[in-house]
């Protein structure tokens, strides 16, 4: 267990830097949304999802739908570090005819399940895919992530009671609650009422709390219980820190940033630095 | 092949249950074909399709822009998504994932719209759409049909299946006179040159191909002789047979029953202004409201009755002429 759980902090401490340099090679975007997911990107694409990346589109593999499009270049690090396509491909975010715009496209990019970024609609798509494959009895889970300001979208509740009364038990939603939106904290912006938890609860989804939503094991035994529910979706309630790695986006919590090059050098040494320091805890931990 | 019904004939049927006839064909076809409709099988008698496939037909509920969502991840997986509601509904509240969830992820998704323009009759305003064809236009690649009785609403129904793109289709629900016999056969942007004149070329699609039918024959009497076409598919449009038309005859009117500034009107506007200026008089709403009323009634308010379209031709050889 020990050695897996160090992989996949190796392997987010790579989709940390990766994302770095996809948003670098267009000097800036969202650094914050990305940031907050890389734990779980690392979780699904290094232990739990069934995907063959030389076979993007295998009828039995699980889907990741990034209902938060944004986080766009976050995904690409991961599908790029697994092999869909050399991650320094994705060093030509948002170029002339580029294959990686800063919002996810079924279209362009090889292991993009369904196309976002107008928010709320991504998670709809996952449900339909969730109801697609079961009525064509086809056995892989739907993952589907997506930011606590995106769950502003009336769309959301749409989708989630859809999920629930079709009992869409292999649809997962991985909740990125950074508290951050746009204009400000979510609290400030639009607040969730008595809470995500309570909303999806309150929608008949089963719901699991994962304390510290950057937090790898956790994040793993919370999809292991999601995978074990059987007659409803359920919902992982994030708690992420926006930025979480960057700590000159973790404290600003900024939504778009656009750094200075003196800044940029800094946040990816530092990444470089983490990412070195996980490596060499290898073996370490039992 | 198509064959027009006599024009006095009359149909008992429901125009709604073309689109269930169809559908009930084709999904006993074809094992990917899904319905989801939104609160709203009862208006089309979705019930006789949910009955035959009680595990293909899905209601969303009332909330369209999710139904709309559902459908392009079903089409994902390699289903073929039929989706209904009102014509309202169907376009300027789920526009963006139309646009964007089935249209820009080339998901193709066949979205029906119920109780087009006038037909909506008493439900009045907030459910009689004047614009929704012209909504689904502006989409890139977006296939739009406007069918005009029970024989054109079954054969293109059964035509959409078919069809690689994100597709809008109008469907009148209630009883509608026949403007074809059963068994007639189209082809989706190819229209129907159902009366071939020399002085003008009246240009119609739905309940309107009727009006341009009556129209036609008075003229006849008058010793005018007018071009009717069926346009069912506004997009893409049959730009050959527009122009050869309008070539022949010189002058043009539109009749839709839908506002013209972004409809079949303006579609066919566009393509003579670049191809063949002719002059071109559009029948149709004005950039009006809905409201409620007797199919009737509204028919003669927003200016769409056989007489209307009359005075149009009469407005158009003028034109021509001077």
């Amino acid at each position: 267990m020990g050695e897996l759980i160090q992989e996949l902090n190796e392997l987010a401490a790579e989709i940390r830097l990766e994302t770095l340099r996809i948003i670098a090679s267009f000097g800036n975007g969202h650094i914050g949304g990305c940031m907050s997911i890389a734990d779980a990107l690392a979780v699904l694409y290094g232990d739990v999802m069934n995907y063959d990346p030389a076979d993007p589109k295998k009828k039995d593999r699980d889907w990741c739908v990034l209902s938060k499009g944004h986080a766009g270049p976050a995904l690409y690090a991961a599908l790029g570090l697994k092999g869909y396509f050399p991650v320094k491909s994705a060093y030509h975010l948002n170029e002339f005819n580029s294959q990686f715009p800063s919002h996810t496209d079924r279209t362009l990019t090889p292991g993009v399940d369904l196309t976002t970024g107008s928010l709320g609609q991504g998670i709809s798509e996952a449900a339909g895919a969730a109801l697609g494959n079961r009525l064509q009895g086809i056995d892989s889970y739907i993952y589907v992530l997506v930011g606590d300001g995106e769950a502003d979208e009336g769309e959301v509740w749409e989708a989630a009671q859809f999920a629930a009364h079709y009992k869409l038990d292999h649809l997962i939603a991985l909740v990125d609650e950074n508290g951050r939106q746009l204009d400000g904290t979510v609290e400030e912006v639009m607040s969730h009422g008595k809470g995500l938890h309570a909303k999806f609860e309150a929608f008949g989804w089963n719901v699991i709390e994962v304390a510290d939503g950057n937090n790898t094991a956790e994040i793993r035994d919370a999809l292991l219980k999601a995978k074990q529910e059987s007659g409803s979706p359920t919902a992982l309630i994030l708690h992420t820190v926006k930025g979480k790695g960057v700590s000159i986006v973790e404290a600003s919590g900024v939504h778009s940033a656009k750094p200075t090059p003196e800044e940029w050098k800094i946040m990816l040494e530092a990444a470089e630095r983490k990412l070195a320091d996980v490596r060499s805890r290898k073996g370490g931990i039992k | 092949m198509y064959t027009l019904a006599a024009l006095n004939k009359t149909d008992t049927r429901q125009n709604c249950d073309a689109y269930q006839d169809a559908m009930i064909s084709l999904m006993k076809e074809n094992h990917g074909i899904v319905h989801i409709d939104c609160d709203l099988m009862n208006c089309i008698h979705t019930e006789r399709l949910k009955n035959a496939f009680p595990d293909r037909v899905f209601n969303a509920g009332i909330a369209e822009e999710n139904a709309m969502g559902v459908a392009s991840g079903m089409a994902a997986t390699g289903l073929v998504p039929f989706v209904h509601t009102f014509g309202v509904f169907a376009s300027r509240r789920i526009l963006d994932q139309a646009y964007l969830s089935s249209g820009l992820s080339c998901l193709p998704v066949h979205v029906i719209g119920s109780d087009p323009g006038i037909t909506a009759a008493f439900n009045g305003a907030t459910h009689m759409t004047f614009e929704d064809c012209g909504i689904y236009m502006t989409i890139p690649n977006a296939v739009v049909l406007d069918p005009a009785d029970y024989a054109q609403t079954f054969a293109l129904t059964k035509k959409l299946a078919d069809v690689p793109e994100l597709s809008y289709m109008r469907l009148i629900r209630r009883t509608f006179k026949p403007v074809y016999e059963d068994g007639s056969d189209f082809e989706i942007g190819k229209g129907v040159l159902l009366k071939k004149g020399t002085d003008a070329v009246i240009i119609a699609s739905g309940i309107m191909v009727c009006n341009a039918l009556e129209a036609q024959a008075k003229l006849q009497g008058e010793g005018i002789s007018v071009s009717v076409i069926d346009m069912h598919t506004w997009k893409p449009l049959d730009e050959e047979l527009v122009l050869q038309e309008a070539v022949r005859t010189g002058c043009a009117v539109t009749a839709e029953n839908h506002q013209i500034d972004c409809g079949l009107g303006s579609a066919v506007a566009n393509l003579l202004i670049g191809k063949y200026p002719v002059p071109l008089e559009r029948i149709g709403n004005h950039c009006r409201y809905g409201k409620a009323g007797p199919q009737d009634l509204l028919e003669k308010d927003y200016q769409m009755t056989a007489d209307d379209i009359i005075a149009a031709v009469h407005k158009a050889i003028v034109r021509k002429q001077g």
